[in-house]
């Protein structure tokens, strides 16, 4: 049963791609500019056709997982690592807060050079661009587990990894889903946005390839799944989010 | 008194935390010296900051003293929290991620007892706490006192011998307080296991307990062992005696010096 402010989500979204229809089709705005979005729903049906575009689509999700997987284990490994020493965390922390100053991108020549020119060099720019959400989440959330907790694990006499798996990272879940939640997004931008610029293949250059032969309903189609997909596992990993917190109200 | 019914034995235990950077070592604790019968009920006031808490770390063996020694039954405790003690703690301990029931069950699982064995003792606990009909809820769906109740039931589970409690209800209103204490004197009773409890309220102590240990302004020691003498069947209508009066009055007159003391130490 769908809720009130879920209908009017509905509504909203579906006021919004009719108005864009009409304004497209009346010709209010530019066919150069923007397309219907029937037109570019027939775009992306095209694209998903295509073996070609479905290849483009595979590598691209093939890299994002990968990344993603790998920004998580990282992430998650540094970040327990640090809460461990927290030495170390305070002489790291002013790096860790000013990380996202520095331009991922920055680094394509050498991950070029340390891995060839292959998928990984992208992998590894979604990997930077997300690690460094998910140690900061894994910090946040080990260093949030409530005093008692970790008292009346002591009381309890666990063994270290029965602390860590039925303590540690139950209690620190929310932040840690967050994080995982922060490696998703950030993968897909870096990956993306690398081929974009930096690929010969994936959805990203495939965009592009359309962006420069001024094939709007490819461009458009392929923008459409891509929404689809990223706002797709992004709604799942809210809707995942919310039962947790629902259960726990709101820790 | 007899040996053989001393349960805790603390002598000259004493607890001073090193100096952190520029600041000087903190004698926060002792020399003190106790013994703990078997079965009583034994409360632990005392001024803030003098102490209590470090004073039940020490004994749960999540702590070890600087100098001194602590047995529990016969056995010394030295930075382990030894079987047959079970601890509750002030701050909300339950865990959010599991029902009611599974964080009863919680310890009982990771020593490896099995599911029949684990419902024989967590059902009658759970009813013993009043939260049987809330086995299959979350702690967030539970009021305060019925967290701290759990928290309680998860260490009865455990059969202590010696139950340690660090001011469980120092965050309910006054009245659920007194029900909760009511409570804890008939889990007492059920389990004959002996509490030392920590506690701020002189009222909390003075209706519990056996005896009640006054400790100074820090570094703490006791400065008085008041015997209360009540009945082992007792509960929360003692408040009106003369005498629970009169053990009130007189942990007062020892502590209000030693408060003042304290408050004037910051």
């Amino acid at each position: 049963m769908m809720t009130r402010p879920g209908k009017l989500r509905w509504a909203l979204i579906i006021a919004a791609l009719a108005l864009l229809e009409g304004a497209c089709r009346l010709g209010f705005v530019s066919r150069q500019t923007i397309i219907a979005p029937t037109a570019m729903a027939a775009g992306a049906w095209q694209a998903l056709g295509s073996a070609e575009m479905r290849g483009h689509i595979l590598i691209t999700l093939a890299s994002v997982a990968q990344s993603i997987g790998l920004a998580i284990v990282v992430g998650f490994a540094v970040g327990a690592a640090l809460y461990r020493l927290p030495r170390l965390r305070r002489t790291l922390d002013p790096f860790l807060a000013s990380y996202y100053a520095v331009p991922a991108f920055v680094f394509y020549p050498v991950f070029i050079v340390l891995f060839g020119l292959n998928r990984w060099p992208l992998v590894a720019i979604g990997f930077v661009f997300a690690v460094t959400a998910v140690i900061i989440n894994t910090l946040d959330g080990l260093s949030r587990v409530p005093r008692g907790v970790r008292r009346t694990a002591a009381v309890m006499k666990l063994t270290p990894l029965q602390h860590i798996f039925f303590i540690m990272l139950p209690a620190a879940a929310p932040w840690l889903f967050t994080g995982a939640k922060f490696a998703v997004v950030y993968s897909f931008i870096g990956v993306i946005a690398g081929e974009f610029v930096l690929s010969g293949a994936g959805l990203g250059h495939a965009i592009a390839f359309a962006y420069n032969s001024f094939d709007n309903e490819t461009m458009y189609g392929l923008m459409l799944l891509l929404f689809l997909i990223v706002g797709g596992i992004n709604m799942q990993l809210w809707i995942w989010e919310q039962r947790l917190y629902a259960r726990r109200g709101g820790y | 008194m007899n040996t053989s019914s001393v349960q805790l034995c603390l002598r000259g235990v004493t607890r001073v935390f090193p100096a952190v950077e520029q600041q000087k070592p903190l004698h926060a604790l002792g020399p003190l010296d106790l013994d703990l019968r078997r079965g009583e009920f034994f409360s632990v006031v005392g001024p803030s900051g003098c102490g209590k808490s470090t004073l039940l770390d020490l004994v749960a063996g999540l702590a070890r003293p600087t100098a001194g020694t602590i047995t529990f039954e016969g056995r010394p405790v030295a930075g382990e929290v030894p079987d047959g003690i079970g601890v509750v703690f002030q701050e909300d301990a339950s865990f959010p991620w599991l029902s009611v029931y599974d964080n009863a069950a919680f310890a009982l699982r990771r020593a490896g007892m099995a599911e029949k064995d684990i419902r024989e003792r967590v059902d009658p606990t759970l009813a013993a706490v009043g939260l049987q009909s809330f086995a299959g809820a979350y702690p967030a769906q539970l009021s305060g006192g019925m967290r701290q109740r759990l928290c309680i039931a998860r260490t009865l589970v455990t059969r202590p011998r010696l139950l340690l409690l660090d001011e469980p209800f120092g965050a309910l209103d006054q009245q659920t307080r007194l029900l909760m204490g009511d409570e804890l004197l008939d889990l007492w009773r059920l389990t004959d296991a002996t509490v030392f409890l920590i506690t701020h309220s002189l009222d909390e102590a003075a209706l519990l307990s056996d005896r009640i240990g006054v400790m100074s302004a820090r570094p703490g020691v006791f400065i008085d062992l008041v015997d209360t003498a009540w009945p082992r069947e007792r509960d929360s209508r003692i408040v009106s005696d003369p005498a629970f009066g009169r053990v009130t009055g007189r942990l007062w007159e020892m502590l209000r010096g030693q408060s003042l003391k304290a408050l004037a130490g910051g």
